[in-house]
Parts: C-alpha cells; structure tokens; sequence
C-alpha cells in the first residue's frame, strides 16, 4: 500500500498561512452572524434572528 | 496555493449548504411547523406582526444554511491547508473526508448529545444566554478533544496499531465524558409536548448537519482532486 502512495507532502510554511489567518475572524463573524446575533453585533435588532430562524432550529444552535 | 486551497473550501461550503438546505427544506420544516402551530396553540393571543413571515424565514433557511456553509468552508479549507503534509492521511481526497469527519464530530456531535437541537417551543427564553456559552463551550472542547485524538495517535506512532487506536480514543473520550458529565443538564422540554415531534425535529436537524459536512468533505476532496490535476502535480506511480 505505502508504495502506491503520493511522494511525501511538504506542509505549507507557518508564515505563508499566517496572511491567512486573518480571514479566520471575518468568517467566524459570518457564522455568529448566521447561527447566534440577536442585534447585539449586527445592530439589526431581532432581523437576523427572524429570518435565519429555521436554519438556527435546524443547524441545532440554541435559538430561544 | 493557499487561495486555491481556501476558495475552493468556500465553494465546497456554499455547495454543502444549499444541499443541507434542501434536506432541512424537505425533512425538518414539517416539524417546525407543527411545533409553531403548538406554540401558538398554547399561546391563544399571536396578534403581533411577525418581523419576517413563515414564508421568509423559509427562504432564509437556504440563506442561512448557504452562508454557514460558506462561513464553514473557508476555515475548512485553511485547516486543509495547515494540516495537509503534518498530520493525517496522505492522500487529499482521504484528507478531505477525514478532516469533515473529524470537524463533525467535534463541532456537531459533541455538542448535540448533550444540548440536542430543539424545536421552537421548547427552551425558556429566559436561559437563552447561559445556554448559548455551554453549547459553544462544548463546541471548543469537541475541537479540542478532536485535536487531542490526533496528537495521541502521533505520540503512539511507535506502538503500532492497537495502542494507537487505543490513545486516540482516550485522548478523545476523557475530555468529552468529562464535560458531558460536569457541565450542568438542560431540561426545558415543556409539559405535555409531544415526544415523537422532538424525537423527530431532533434527528432531522441531525440529519441536516450529517449532509452539510459529509457534502463538505466529499465535494472538498473533488475539487481539491480537480486542482491537483490541472496543476500538473505528479500523480503516484507504482514502483
């Protein structure tokens, strides 16, 4: 079987991804946004809670 | 090579999402809707206007669902990229799907068992706060018990197989039945609501969670495959 593998992968270098840890933030905000706002953050009041509201029930968060 | 790796993670995302969507659209919504007919049936006095209808909540299911995905995704793609050539399967396909598992069960499944997904009318409004921070508690240990298993399974490596199957799944089970028995139990069920429905909502709202990130895996390790090969990467020859 380890003679039909891939050759060996290099791990792409710490500092590379680095960058792109700062995406890992915003797409937090993205899923906080979709799962858990209730106006705190998105200053919507209780729009986003409404409309998102079956995908909350659904996706299993605590919704109300 | 990272772009390729975390667009391609968003695009696997927004697809697992619209097909988690059209799972919860066709097996959960039915049970949302009887629950809210309970609730209102409970209520007697619904003379509000509703902030968005039944009929937008329903296409905000989709938009929920698409964004989650994509939300999802783009981190699931950058721990691809971290994790690929340090630990796990060789093979990014295997990696893909090893990863979305493993994501599953700490994101999802950690959680649900002890805080199952619910039906509207069930939870006091009133814990909404407390028992958001022990769901997401739960989430962080499910992650870290995650990445524990994987440690363990490196640390053994010298011990060959059983033992290291044997770790892992210490490193894994120890901190969640620790959590699963301290953290404190959340019994909001109200009286007289019917077991079948929230047995029901409970494995549909499971179920949407099983498309979401099986979808995310599979599709992940396509387009990975599909990028691989137009990049002109050697494929592996037997020697």
């Amino acid at each position: 079987m380890s003679q039909l593998s891939a050759p060996h992968v290099q791990p792409i270098p710490l500092r590379n991804l680095a960058w792109w840890a700062l995406a890992v933030p915003v797409l937090l905000l993205v899923a906080y946004l979709v799962t858990f706002d209730q106006g705190a953050i998105s200053q919507a009041g209780d729009y986003l809670h409404e409309l998102m509201h079956d995908g909350r029930h659904l996706l299993g968060v605590p919704c109300h | 090579m990272i772009r390729t790796l975390f667009v391609r993670g968003l695009l696997a995302g927004i697809i697992a999402g619209l097909a988690a969507g059209a799972f919860a659209f066709l097996f959960g919504e039915p049970h949302i809707d009887s629950a809210i007919a309970l609730e209102e049936a409970a209520a007697h006095t619904h003379t509000e206007a509703p902030l968005v209808s039944r009929g937008g909540q329903v296409g905000g299911l989709f938009l929920a669902t698409a964004l989650y995905g994509a939300a999802l995704g783009g981190l699931f793609g950058l721990a691809f990229a971290l994790v690929r050539g340090r630990t796990g399967p060789r093979s990014g396909t295997a990696l893909s799907v090893a990863l979305a598992a493993a994501g599953f069960v700490g994101v999802v499944l950690v959680p649900f068992v002890k805080y199952p997904a619910n039906p509207p009318a069930v939870g006091d409004p009133a814990t909404i706060g407390s028992r958001t921070s022990l769901y997401l508690v739960l989430v962080l240990i499910g992650l870290l018990a995650v990445a524990a298993a994987a440690v363990a399974y490196r640390l053994f490596e010298v011990n060959g197989g059983p033992v290291r199957w044997l770790a892992a799944g210490l490193g894994f089970l120890v901190p969640v039945g620790a959590a699963w028995g301290l953290l404190p139990t959340v019994s909001e069920v109200p009286e007289g609501f019917p077991a079948d429905l929230l047995w029901n909502f409970r494995v549909s709202s499971l179920g949407t969670q099983v498309v979401l990130w099986g979808v995310l895996g599979v599709s992940y390790a396509f387009l990975w495959y599909r990028a691989e090969r137009v990049a002109g990467v050697p494929q592996a020859v037997p020697v």
